[in-house]
């Protein structure tokens, strides 16, 4: 009887889960063009909905209310014609955003669609996108093979960078500091077995073994771990002043507050998504000085605070430290291209290809279709998280090793 | 090591267990497999980050407000949606994929409210993150107060359920709800009342793990999956079985993360759960079926 049961559970979340996937009626045809149309399709509800809801959604609203409170895209004879957003929900599962991008082309006629958010799902809409000739401008997505798909789909753009990146910066880090005596050179790791945990891991065993540096413990956990004790206590006993963890940001918050429960005090303490979110500095205040994690801030950037502040006040939440800044740049990157082309899809590609373009950034310009001027490592310093690698970048700061032991 | 892996153990189970036994309840006595318990969960848990960070009210205070909430919520629910359900049903079949049915469109009500009220942000506080010393092995406080609450809820119910008449009644009409009429045990009230209290655990569930664990208005469908696994496993509608399953959950995952592989620990916790009902298909403390 108790199968039975749990097979009808199973049928009747399969059937609701199908009725539930009808979308919602298209948007009616404009015959005089009073606007332009912008569609996307983001992660509204589902596991995905907490990165999304952080790095992408608000600053698509942002963009768009910033434009249309200047009075609209202006367009290259001087017109200017405000956004009308389409908007769904993928519901944190692919087959739904192939879906919405189809349709945003085909029935809603969208102009531009933005991005959706994720790396697995930017891959996902990246053959829809090519097929219908709009170009993608894929900021929440890290990939090593950004490469070969700008070859596969020549309107696609990779704004963040791959895992090779991430990882080589943050060997060097650990490299420099053990040749300085700051460190020993042992590194215990964790990563969530899932696609960042793994491309991440995937890209840091290579890049540790170059540089000499001993992985002492190298573990990975399923995604929805919520317990981190075994794996604290094992990293504690290898002996190794680093610890690295590729985690995801419900695990990035428990390896925190669990290390402090511990008293586990590596000298270099790295962890995954969610070190940049703004809770994060919140939650723990003094204590986030000296972690490290992706992404970082230029702190004397003025266009970068002013921008941090005004997405403040109109989202009513702060921007994370790595991804918002770039998915804002990038809507800018895209608003000036249509100032100089148009609306005409392949002109505007080829401009945000080739061109240069003035953005919260400072200049900004893509190299083979991808972005490659970003912060590799970032560390929390004085209450910001700050960009300290690509050492030699202008405006990198200088990490601060050893971090501080936890203050209770 | 052991000491160490064996009290993290424990008190990871005592999260499992805490979460189990409501919707336990809910299932094997009120007859409802409620696919919006872990709603609850994450609705008590946001309000317990509200107090916290709003009027800085603590957590276990919080529990003095989530309980009777969680409570109330239960018994209104099943007054106006279970009970024309339960009336109307010709079987015990019928009532609980109609009670699926129903739960799972509350779902998407509780989760819509809760995404336009907080959004779909990762939420979490820190309170008692402070280690406390056991046996030598620093244990998370505000983990540790989930493990006595769950040993404290768990005992207290299991000891109510089977020292007095009331918890005979609504033993009885967890076995026989067509014969527990004719001893005179008025059916509706005891399914309504088991079906209320499962909701005040689930409010004390929530409560207690948001002090440690990152939740999103939309994480719910994850605690209903785990609470679900450690039912079944437990025997449906026994809390004893809910608390003794929950913490051999726990107690296999850490030592699978400790001993083995922090990457078994999914593996591992499907593995007994097929173990156990390949050897007591009804669960740990279940009865034969019917």
């Amino acid at each position: 009887m108790k199968s039975v049961q749990r097979r009808h559970v199973l049928r009747v979340m399969a059937a609701a889960s199908a009725l539930l996937a009808t979308g919602i009626a298209p948007g009616a045809l404009a015959q005089d063009r009073t606007s332009v149309k912008i569609g996307y399709a983001i992660s509204k509800t589902g596991p995905n909905a907490g990165g999304a809801g952080i790095t992408t959604l608000p600053n698509y609203q942002l963009w768009v209310k910033d434009v249309n409170d200047a009075g609209g895209l202006e367009l290259p004879d001087g017109k200017k014609l405000p956004i009308e957003v389409i908007e769904y929900d993928d519901r944190s599962t692919s087959e739904e955003l192939v879906r919405a991008v189809e349709r945003l082309a085909t029935q809603d006629e969208a102009d531009f669609i933005l991005a959706p958010w994720g790396t697995g799902f930017n891959l996902a809409a990246a053959p829809l996108f090519d097929r219908y000739g709009y170009p993608q401008l894929a900021v929440s997505s890290v990939t090593d093979k950004a490469p070969d798909f700008v070859k596969r789909w020549t309107k696609s753009f990779w704004m963040l960078g791959g895992g090779h990146d991430y990882a080589g910066a943050l060997a060097g880090i650990i490299k420099k500091a053990a040749a300085d005596g700051t460190l020993n050179n042992k590194v215990a790791m964790v990563s969530v077995a899932d696609g960042f945990g793994i491309d991440l891991v995937t890209a840091a065993r290579p890049a540790f073994e170059a540089a000499g540096i001993e992985v002492v413990y190298d573990k990975t956990y399923p995604i929805g771990t919520s317990d981190f004790t075994p794996m604290i206590n094992e990293a504690k006993a290898s002996g190794a002043d680093s610890f690295v963890a590729f985690s995801y940001p419900p695990d990035t918050f428990a390896l925190t507050q669990q290390s402090q429960v511990a008293d586990f005090n590596p000298k270099l303490l790295y962890l995954g998504v969610g070190t940049g979110f703004p809770i994060y500095g919140k939650n723990n205040g003094d204590n986030a000085t000296g972690i490290m994690s992706l992404g970082g801030i230029d702190p004397a950037n003025a266009e970068n605070a002013a921008y941090r502040k005004r997405h403040e006040e109109v989202t009513g939440q702060g921007p994370d430290y790595w991804g918002s800044v770039i998915t804002y740049a990038s809507l800018q990157m895209l608003q000036e291209a249509i100032k100089r082309k148009g609306l005409d899809r392949e002109a505007v590609s080829a401009e945000l290809s080739t061109g240069t373009f003035q953005t919260v950034l400072g200049e900004t310009k893509m190299e083979d279709n991808q972005l490659r001027t970003l912060w590799w490592t970032g560390q929390w310093q004085n209450g910001q998280f700050v960009g300290i690698a690509p050492a030699d970048r202008a405006g990198a700061s200088q990490p601060i090793l050893p971090r501080q032991g936890w203050k209770k | 090591m052991l000491v160490t892996a064996v009290l993290s153990g424990l008190v990871l189970g005592g999260t499992y267990a805490l979460l189990a036994m409501g919707l336990t309840l809910q299932y094997g006595i009120a007859r409802i497999m409620n696919l919006a318990y872990g709603e609850t969960i994450i609705a008590a848990a946001f309000l317990a980050y509200v107090l916290f960070t709003g009027s800085s009210v603590n957590p276990v205070l919080g529990l003095l407000a989530a309980v009777p909430l969680g409570f109330a919520f239960g018994y209104f629910v099943y007054g106006l949606m279970m009970r024309p359900l339960v009336r109307r049903a010709r079987s015990r079949e019928n009532l609980e994929i109609d009670s699926i049915l129903a739960t799972f469109g509350l779902l998407f009500v509780l989760q819509g409210v809760m995404l336009v009220l907080f959004g779909s942000n990762y939420t979490s506080y820190s309170y008692l993150n402070v280690g406390v010393n056991v046996l030598g092995t620093n244990i998370a406080a505000n983990r540790l107060l989930a493990f006595l609450l769950a040993i404290v809820l768990g005992g207290g119910l299991y000891l109510l359920l089977t020292r007095t008449l009331w918890g005979t009644a609504l033993r009885a009409v967890a076995v026989s709800p067509g014969s527990a009429p004719l001893v005179g045990i008025d059916v509706d009230r005891a399914a309504r009342f088991a079906f209320a209290i499962g909701g005040a655990l689930a409010a004390a569930g929530g409560v207690a793990i948001s002090m440690y664990q990152t939740f999103t208005a939309t994480a719910g469908v994850v605690f209903t999956m785990k609470a679900l696994i450690v039912v079944i496993m437990g025997g449906v509608g026994n809390v004893l079985g809910a608390l003794l399953s929950g913490l051999m959950l726990g107690l296999v995952e850490t030592f699978v993360a400790t001993y083995l592989d922090p990457g078994l620990t999914l593996a591992a916790t499907y593995l007994i759960f097929l173990a156990i009902l390949l050897w007591r298909p009804a669960g740990l403390f279940g009865r034969a079926a019917r």
